[in-house]
């Protein structure tokens, strides 16, 4: 339990910090992020600019929080999509078996097939480089890996017994994969959604490093990432500031998802 | 017999072998000696968490990380067996210490050939050639009876029953002729004949090398019709020591007497049914067979017949017993007529109304009158929800009774079978035989009028077994539901069954009510299956039954 408490505290902050920085940004930031000032630009970090200015001259501390809320709130868009998706086409798939698994499996095993950036790219492509853009074409790229996830959980869990319990007491089908297959897959789930929330952040940033992520001037980690690319030789605080933004989320999303596994399952919070 | 007295050095010593988990956080094995002499047979009896395997472990050094030996010595031929790193080990194992695992399924490697895996003693502890090393190993698969043993040598575990891997495995340790045998429950996952075959191949081959044997079991039938001797533990502490049969007839300490005491033992017999009433469930001609495998991409081999028309009778407020060895298809059976499996043909009439061509609503009214528990308790419960929750879901599709009706119904359900003070509880904070007492309360909250029972007690403890089969016995008394009890245990069977039907190979070999079949058996696969069966009071009450040279070294 032990082990676990710190991985809960360093996680719970540094995802409690990133929350916090994203609501402030959202009514107040130091400077406008979005402000050019030409005449002070690619200061390195100082007593008015914390983390220092642009290329334009803009704020890079305010941008980085406005960015956490735009980045973050993409991602979390994102994973819960991806996973409805993925949930509601895993279980049916598992459940039912039959023809619908093999059709539903051939269509999911073709999108894996394609490299997500790819898929997303070409969705992108389609649907226009904006916010909702990104949301379906990561999520379109992510839910197939969720999809293979459940169906192997439910092709297990629907021989258990309790399963046929339930049929035995008379459920229908569509009450037991309810009240008995779909709870028990959220185990699994959970920890593929907190490592794909990391995932989806670094393909988000991705995304617009290669152009067709949140169009600018609007920050997002992989935007100010890819602007910042001319400038690594003579204004390191440019890529360091979003790098280091990726890496400490990443870190407390994966340390929070560790404990989050455990909580969610009834059996290890005794044993562990 | 009496090795006590012969003072011949004992094989193995265990003194004061004291096994805690790491840190002390919980004391496994207390302060426990024993020895095991040359050629004997000493049985090391307990239930689940009396510390038995942890102590076997212990004398091969093979404690698993986490849990250490902290005191004590274990003496092998004269030699601490403690003072030995893992590397010093390595003669011992094997030619002097040889152990059986209790899991058949998972003990032989499944990618190595059955030789290879036989050989690889022999090659590591003898300077044996290799067409030598072939013919010891072939000459052993003969004497453990078996068939084929060229074959054998070149087939992979996956192609072998249970039965059969546990006597290739007590094969390959005896190649070696260790001077002890330890056996962790070598037969609790097989069916009676298996278990019978294997503990007297056991017994035969550890007299011809001399060999002692040290079997650990929880099942004192086995004790009392292999061991000389027993020691029993309780809770990592040893209870009792005494000679067998002794120790069955006249048992010392009070854990020792609840042991015997929870053996299964007939009881007074009930008036039989009505025959001329109409019987409440009635199988006519009922077929099961499974699709052959795929022969091609429209072709198919021949489909297996599990089960060949079979007839079956089973009236109102009736226990009826199902019994055969694994692969007789009485699992199917059961679940054939409860339509959790197809059946190709027959007829399956529940109160005269045949369920195999019933519509929904038919169907549903047969689902609410008839229930099933499960052998496993630990896979039939969802992890998710709480016990009352559990007991209560069956109550859904009962819309006559309200809401405080239903709490109710689940109380007073939970009260009868010795968990009213559960309800709030998860599956995974319960025992097993708690756990089965769940399955049983959500079989019955419905007031079913047939229940089919499929092993509902052989994945228990032996003293749990007893409580829950008496607990079943009561409640079937008390509420009068017919049912259908799956069983490979015969014990369990003669205390609790009115009938008895026979299976083989998908037929009913043999039928008739309890006494009958158990007095005076005419099939002679229920003979074997009675012989196979450890029933140690009806052996001892009447020592002649047993006859004495069956005991392996007397």
């Amino acid at each position: 339990m032990m082990k676990f408490k710190t991985h809960t505290l360093i996680g719970g902050a540094l995802v409690a910090g990133l929350l916090v920085m994203a609501l402030v940004a959202a009514a107040w930031t130091p400077y406008n992020p979005l402000g050019i000032d030409l005449r002070s630009k690619l200061q390195p970090p100082s007593a008015s600019h914390w983390l220092g200015t642009d290329e334009f001259g803009r704020d890079v501390a305010s941008r980085a929080m406005r960015a956490a809320s735009t980045s973050c709130l993409v991602a979390l868009l994102t994973v819960v999509l991806a996973t409805s998706i993925g949930l509601l086409v895993g279980v049916v798939a598992g459940f039912v078996r039959g023809w619908t698994d093999r059709v539903l499996m051939a269509l999911n095993d073709a999108l894996l097939a394609f490299p997500g950036l790819l898929l997303a790219l070409g969705v992108m492509v389609n649907v226009g480089a904006n916010q909702w853009g990104i949301v379906l074409a990561l999520s379109l790229a992510y839910a197939p890996s969720v999809v293979r996830v459940v169906r192997g959980t439910v092709l297990s869990l629907r021989e258990r017994e309790y399963v046929e319990a339930s049929r035995m007491i008379g459920n229908s089908e569509a009450y037991t994969m309810w009240r008995h297959v779909l709870p028990n897959c959220i185990a699994p789930v959970a920890v593929l959604a907190t490592s794909m929330f990391g995932w989806v952040l670094l393909s988000e940033s991705a995304l617009s490093f290669l152009g067709l992520g949140v169009p600018p001037p609007a920050p997002t980690w992989g935007n100010m990432l890819s602007s910042a690319r001319p400038y690594m030789a003579s204004a390191i605080w440019l890529c360091v500031v979003p790098g280091l933004c990726i890496a400490l989320t990443l870190l407390g999303i994966n340390l929070l998802g560790e404990t989050l596994r455990d909580r969610l399952d009834p059996r290890t919070e005794k044993s562990s | 017999m009496n090795f006590e007295s012969t003072g011949a050095a004992p094989v193995l010593s265990v003194e004061q072998l004291t096994i805690e988990l790491h840190g002390g956080a919980q004391t496994l094995v207390h302060d426990l000696s024993f020895d095991v002499h040359p050629g004997e047979f000493l049985a090391v009896v307990g239930e689940s968490g009396s510390g038995k395997t942890m102590a076997a472990r212990a004398i091969l050094q093979l404690l698993p990380p986490g849990i250490a030996q902290i005191g004590g010595r274990i003496v092998f031929e004269g030699e601490d067996l403690g003072t030995r790193d893992v590397k010093a080990m390595r003669p011992i194992r094997g030619p002097g210490i040889g152990m059986v695992f209790q899991e058949p399924m998972v003990s032989l490697n499944p990618v190595h050939r059955i030789g290879e895996q036989m050989a690889e003693g022999l090659r590591m502890h003898t300077a044996l050639s290799t067409p030598e090393i072939r013919a010891r190993c072939l000459d052993m698969l003969r004497r453990v009876q078996i068939a084929d043993p060229e074959r054998c040598m070149d087939a992979y575990p996956h192609e072998f029953s249970g039965g059969m891997r546990q006597r290739i495995m007590l094969a390959s340790v005896m190649l070696l002729a260790p001077r002890l045998l330890i056996a962790d429950e070598p037969t609790t996952a097989l069916d009676t004949l298996s278990q019978r075959e294997v503990l007297d191949l056991m017994v035969g081959l550890a007299k011809d090398h001399g060999t002692a044997v040290l079997l650990i079991t929880h099942n004192l039938g086995l004790v009392g019709r292999y061991a000389q001797r027993a020691i029993v533990l309780e809770k990592g502490r040893l209870v009792e020591t005494g000679s067998v049969p002794g120790i069955l007839i006249a048992p010392q300490q009070p854990y020792t007497r609840r042991l015997v005491d929870a053996l299964p033992r007939r009881q007074a017999s009930k008036p039989p049914a009505d025959a001329a009433a109409q019987p409440l469930l009635q199988v006519r001609g009922l077929c099961v067979s499974y699709p052959g495998a795929r022969a091609g991409l429209f072709k198919r081999h021949p489909p297996q017949h599990v089960i060949e028309s079979l007839d079956l009778d089973i009236h109102a407020g009736e226990m009826v017993a199902l019994v055969g060895g694994s692969g007789s298809g009485k699992t199917t059976l059961g679940r054939a007529i409860l339509r959790l499996a197809a059946s190709q043909g027959g007829q399956i009439l529940f109160r005269g109304e045949d369920v195999r061509k019933a519509d929904r609503a038919a169907l549903r009214r047969f689902r609410l009158a008839c229930q099933l528990v499960f052998q496993d308790p630990f896979s039939s419960l969802d992890p998710r929800m709480r016990v009352q929750d559990i007991v209560a879901e069956p109550l859904r599709h009962v819309p006559e009774l309200d809401a405080p009706a239903r709490a109710r119904r689940v109380r007073e359900t939970l009260d009868e079978v010795g968990l009213e003070q559960l309800g709030a509880r998860y599956p995974h904070e319960l025992s097993g035989g708690q756990r089965q007492r769940v399955a049983i309360a959500r079989a019955l909250v419905r007031r079913p009028a047939f229940v089919v029972a499929d092993e509902p007690v052989s994945a228990l403890d032996m003293t749990i077994q007893a409580q829950v089969l008496r607990l079943f016995q009561s409640l079937q008394a008390h509420h009068g539901f017919a049912c259908l009890f799956i069983s490979h245990d015969l014990a369990a069977v003669e205390q609790i069954a009115d009938r008895v039907i026979v299976m083989e190979r998908g037929r009913i070999v043999e039928q008739g009510t309890r006494d009958a079949l158990f007095d005076a058996p005419r099939h002679g696969y229920t003979r074997a299956l009675l012989e196979a069966t450890p029933r140690p009071l009806a052996s001892l009450a009447s020592a002649e039954v047993e006859p004495l040279d069956e005991r392996a070294f007397a």
